[in-house]
């Protein structure tokens, strides 16, 4: 049986199951009315708490670093906190009623505060309180819970949820995996599964109803998949794929602090996607030599409404500072087409990607616009920053576009606030218009990034939201590698840059044809990143040019994809 | 009484780690301790209270310490607001 769930950390694990099964604490409202018995029942509860938090805050630093360990230090601050004693004992006092239940409503009452919160990070605080409470709360009921660090025999974790102290407990030697019924890629089990790099997959929603103690099961913290009780041929498969997936991250590992060189020492630049602020640890991580996109817009659709200047400083300042001085592109508001803002009212349209989105959006509303450059200038004083605009069809959208920047680069200067005076401004090529007159582009813009994604939609006119004709999305099709081709020695010949930001740039087919067309940058999801300096490293720079050079007088995509396949990439494993 | 104002200027504001720091640092002082955002007030021993403000970039603070050796304590705590960088 295959259940799905979330991957939230990377891995493959095949064994028994063990299940972790809290039990219930029943809360009562029992009234007694001795209540100074129950204070000291309270104060026995806290201290024996403080001990064992002590303990674990020490040992996870030990055992992972002094950052996990703090977490349980401000555990330990929740649990002597003045506010939630003198509450919960004032509630004792007054209502009679028994410890358990007075601390339960008053720690609820300040969870519940917390999980108001905007901000996601104190609204996920609320987790870190109520663990504290079911550990005091557990004292005061006699209830002892299973400590996970009791496992002592090889396992696979199965639990509704973990909790900080739970995933603090995990004896790594022996819990070789979790899977669990609820949470996402940001709770705190996902986070802890991926600094302690063992695979997880979570929310579930009934994985525990499904399995027993001791049925073998196989964790795919990969793609998500749990397979209950597998045939003999899945544990093979699985075998084989655990041995893959441990030799490939051993190897990649080693290159995440390199450069990246083809077989023949050429540099080319690898670069990172993102979408957020929050992405930034990913992207070092996995060792990007800089950002070849930031897409703004979810700045704009997580808002209620226009993020302020304020906030779109902060964000990009945040970003190219984490980065500096390696590069940061950023993308200008691409809204529109499949993207929509709820602030922002835009006429429905019979064909939106081929209507008022993007730049021609902000043409019009200029006022967004020009906050948007306002916030991309001050920022650019911090950091590496290149500004770049999306949906670019004319040299007249260009100058247009540009115009904004002068204007307030002008503003600026007499207002004598700071920003980068040499800031490069390049396009996005996606429309099939602007490739073919790459020349004239090059000789105004200071780089291009090619949007696959959509260059790819606009020359097979093919809708890439619709299924039916998806078989013409073709990234390797002659026709593209040949636009391609023109865009990049366009650049070239002015002495430009040219970069890549769609997901052809990460795809394994089509980056030696890229390394043999010259491509300067390859941006691309933070955790393809390895995998693609891997494979350049094995590419000779004339090998690449000539497969080019063949592939685009090919006739069709699965030629040229044979070819690929047929000349390099079986020369060796990856 | 002993009072100042604090701009916030860490990038992810007073979170967790910090106002633990913060409470550890009043915790034997015999006083009143109280730190002020906007209308709330909160008792600046108690790291719910601190976190209920939420407070961020560009949050302007008031702490407050009233008792004995508040110049001392207080000094503590600004200590921690510049060795922590929550401040410039």
């Amino acid at each position: 049986m295959v259940v799905s769930g979330i991957a939230a950390s990377d891995g493959i694990a095949i064994g028994k199951v063990f299940k972790f099964e809290k039990k219930a604490l029943r809360i009562t409202n029992k009234k007694n009315e001795f209540y100074e018995e129950e204070i000291k029942k309270l104060n026995k509860a806290i201290d024996l708490s403080k001990n064992e938090l002590t303990d674990i805050s020490e040992n996870i630093t030990k055992s992972i670093d002094k950052e996990h360990g703090e977490i349980f230090l401000a555990h330990r601050e929740i649990l002597v906190d003045p506010e939630i004693y003198k509450k919960t004992v004032e509630k004792i006092e007054k209502d009679k009623v028994n410890a358990a239940f007075a601390y339960h409503q008053i720690t609820e009452y300040f969870a519940k505060q917390f999980e108001n919160m905007k901000d996601e990070y104190f609204s996920e605080r609320a987790v870190d309180v109520r663990d504290v409470s079911r550990r005091v709360i557990s004292h005061l009921l006699g209830v002892e819970n299973i400590s996970l660090n009791e496992i002592t025999n090889e396992v696979i974790l199965i639990a509704r949820d973990l909790t900080p102290s739970d995933t603090a407990q995990l004896n790594q030697k022996f819990v070789r995996g979790f899977i669990t019924n609820i949470g996402g890629k940001t709770s705190h089990s996902a986070i802890m599964a991926r600094s302690i790099e063992i695979p997880a997959v979570v929310g579930t929603r009934d994985i525990m109803s499904r399995v027993k103690n001791n049925d073998l099961i196989i964790l795919d913290g990969i793609s998500g998949k749990v397979i209950i009780n597998p045939s003999n041929k899945e544990i093979e498969e699985y075998k084989n794929k655990k041995t893959n997936y441990v030799n490939d991250r051993n190897k990649l590992k080693v290159l995440r602090n390199k450069e990246t060189i083809t077989a023949c020492g050429k540099k080319i630049e690898l670069a990172a996607n993102i979408g957020s602020p929050k992405d930034i640890e990913t992207v070092i991580g996995n060792g990007a030599e800089g950002i070849g996109l930031y897409r703004t817009e979810f700045l704009y659709m997580e808002s209620d409404d226009f993020p302020t200047e304020e906030e779109q400083f902060i964000a990009y300042k945040k970003v190219c500072e984490s980065l500096n001085p390696k590069p940061v592109v950023i993308r200008t508001l691409d809204i529109g087409g499949d993207k929509e803002l709820k602030y922002l009212k835009t006429p429905d349209e019979l064909n939106p990607f081929l209507g008022h989105r993007a730049i021609r959006l902000c043409f019009e509303e200029e006022k967004m616009f020009e906050t948007q450059i306002r916030a991309l200038l001050r920022a650019s004083a911090f950091g590496n920053i290149k500004i770049m605009f999306p949906m670019i069809a004319t040299i007249g959208d260009f100058r247009r576009a540009k115009g904004f920047v002068e204007k307030i680069k002008k503003e600026f200067d007499n207002k004598s606030i700071e920003y980068n005076k040499n800031i490069e401004i390049g396009i996005m090529v996606e429309i099939p218009a602007t490739a073919i007159l790459a020349d004239c582009f090059a000789k105004e813009v200071d780089f291009f990034s090619i949007g696959t994604n959509d260059l790819i939609q606009y020359t097979f006119a093919a809708d890439r939201m619709n299924q039916k004709v998806s078989y013409l999305y073709q990234p390797y099709n002659p026709s593209l590698l040949r636009l391609i081709k023109m865009v990049i020695d366009s650049a070239h010949a002015e002495g430009k840059w040219v970069g890549m930001c769609g997901e052809m740039a990460g795809d394994p087919i089509a980056i030696p044809l890229l390394v043999g067309l010259g491509l300067d940058e390859f941006s691309m999801s933070a955790t393809s990143i390895l995998k693609a300096r891997h494979l350049i490293s094995n590419i000779k720079l004339e090998d690449a040019k000539s497969l080019v050079e063949s592939a685009i007088y090919k006739d069709t995509s699965s030629e040229v994809k044979k070819l690929v396949n047929e000349k390099l990439l079986n020369r060796r494993k990856l | 009484m002993i009072q100042k104002k604090f701009l916030i200027t860490d990038n992810a504001g007073i979170h967790a780690r910090p106002a633990s720091l913060l409470t550890r640092a009043v915790q034997e002082f015999d006083g009143v301790a109280k730190i002020k955002f906007m209308e709330k007030e909160g008792n600046l021993k108690s790291i719910m209270s601190i976190m209920a403000l939420g407070l961020k970039k560009g949050s302007e603070i008031t702490v407050s310490l009233e008792g004995e050796m508040e110049e001392s304590v207080f000094s503590m705590i600004e200590k921690i607001f510049i060795e922590n960088k929550l401040v410039d």
